[in-house]
């Protein structure tokens, strides 16, 4: 038998949503996992990725220093990188944010937030920093494909990877094509 | 006979009559020219080049092109739908579009249209400008963040409805729509639900209240038809509700 394929995945600043969406191809994912093995992803809770991989699925966008280091150890180990999902792709939902200043951001959470008791800004060294502005991953590293959706449906994941696995163009059909 | 005169469209021969554009021809025959700032029920405006032909070689936008007999065009390329690709992918980044939120998602023409071209990224980086959202009015949300500068909405309150209750303002990146009242604000100006221009927005820009998501996903527009074939049939539908 050839030997399986390796796959990494994380999520940045996402909902885990593309990840749901991924499980939803329900028992497809046997076969799928007949071809591949999961390297570093939050379904097997592997924190690093060992060696190379061939592929990796990056869900959100990059909002803080640890992304930005995440993203990139995930370029550097991995043969393809794909954007997975609207937050990668464009942005999306955490990207409101970019409209208003960091600080403007913080203070409306964490100062002026309803119920708040010694209203701070939480500044524990652990915490990793926040970008000013959160950006698409494309604008970080170099990526090689785009599977858009919020979240991409369970068949154009099926679709996208079986395609991919075959050594095809992985591009979606129109009636899988969707950015909501 | 004026009727017989013909040009080549991609090597198809589509008859026009006199004073037809390529485009008003072109769809008549049932071919899709991709566009986005024209609405075949109003005077063509030429400004998101979209619908960019070449016509004997030369590009041309075809919603404005007069059609002449003989004439060598080609619309469907690797080359123009690259252009138009690109020329979409512009208008995303330059904007603030967020399809998963957007009530017009799934009957939206920009977003139609991306799918129609296939894009799946936006290429280039975001520019994340900050625009202003005018809910002040009792019937209208205007949200500039999803505005594609089309005109629609300021050519049709001018020349329709003769109300001139859209401008656009600044130049460059800066422009925007700006709207005709004492204080800037929809709710001070005279829009009203009766007008057109209300209603011909081809994206989420200026949306009816209480209207957001009644539609359920999968039976908008464009769930239902792809904008390529949409387009020819709206045209064609209104070509015999005109002529009979």
């Amino acid at each position: 038998m050839a030997e399986k394929l390796k796959v990494a995945t994380c999520s940045l600043a996402g909902c885990f949503g593309c990840h749901m969406s991924l499980l939803d191809i329900d028992e497809r994912l046997l076969d799928l996992l007949e071809v591949i093995q999961f390297d570093r992803s939050p379904i097997n809770d592997l924190k690093q990725i060992e060696g190379m991989v061939d592929l990796g699925l990056i869900e959100g966008g990059v909002c803080n220093a640890e992304n930005v280091h995440v993203l990139r150890h995930f370029r550097e180990h991995c043969r393809i990188l794909v954007s997975v999902g609207e937050c990668a792709i464009t942005g999306g939902i955490p990207s409101m944010r970019n409209h208003f200043s960091l600080k403007e951001c913080l203070e409306e959470a964490y100062i002026r937030g309803v119920a708040l008791e010694n209203a701070q800004i939480p500044s524990d060294p652990e915490l990793p920093l926040l970008l000013d502005k959160l950006r698409p991953i494309h604008e970080v590293v170099k990526i090689d494909y785009h599977l858009p959706g919020c979240p991409p449906s369970a068949d154009a994941f099926w679709h996208f990877l079986t395609e991919l696995l075959a050594g095809r163009d992985p591009s979606l059909p129109l009636q899988l094509l969707r950015y909501d | 006979m004026d009727h017989t005169k013909t040009f080549f469209l991609d090597g198809r021969e589509i008859p026009f009559k006199d004073g037809q554009t390529v485009f008003d021809a072109a769809m008549a025959a049932g071919v899709y020219i991709p566009h986005l700032c024209h609405n075949p029920a109003y005077e063509p405006h030429s400004s998101c080049r979209l619908c960019t032909v070449i016509v004997n070689g030369r590009p041309f936008a075809a919603c404005t092109q007069p059609a002449v007999a003989g004439q060598m065009i080609q619309n469907d390329t690797p080359e123009l739908k690259e252009m138009r690709r690109i020329l979409t992918q512009m208008l995303f980044v330059e904007g603030n579009h967020y399809c998963p939120t957007c009530e017009k998602s799934g009957s939206c023409k920009l977003q139609a249209t991306a799918y129609d071209l296939g894009i799946q990224d936006n290429h280039f980086p975001q520019f994340f400008q900050r625009r202003e959202v005018d809910a002040s009015h009792p019937d209208f949300v205007f949200d500039r963040d999803r505005c594609i500068l089309c005109g629609h909405c300021l050519r049709v309150s001018r020349d329709v409805d003769k109300k001139n209750v859209f401008a656009m303002a600044h130049r460059g990146i800066k422009t925007e729509i700006v709207v005709d009242s004492p204080t800037g604000l929809l709710k001070d100006s005279r829009l009203s639900v009766e007008d057109e221009a209300a209603h011909v927005c081809p994206v989420g820009a200026l949306m009816l209240k209480r209207t957001g998501f009644t539609i359920p996903i999968g039976a908008r527009t464009y769930d239902r038809t792809p904008i390529r074939v949409d387009s020819v049939k709206n045209f064609k539908a209104r070509e015999e509700r005109r002529h009979g």
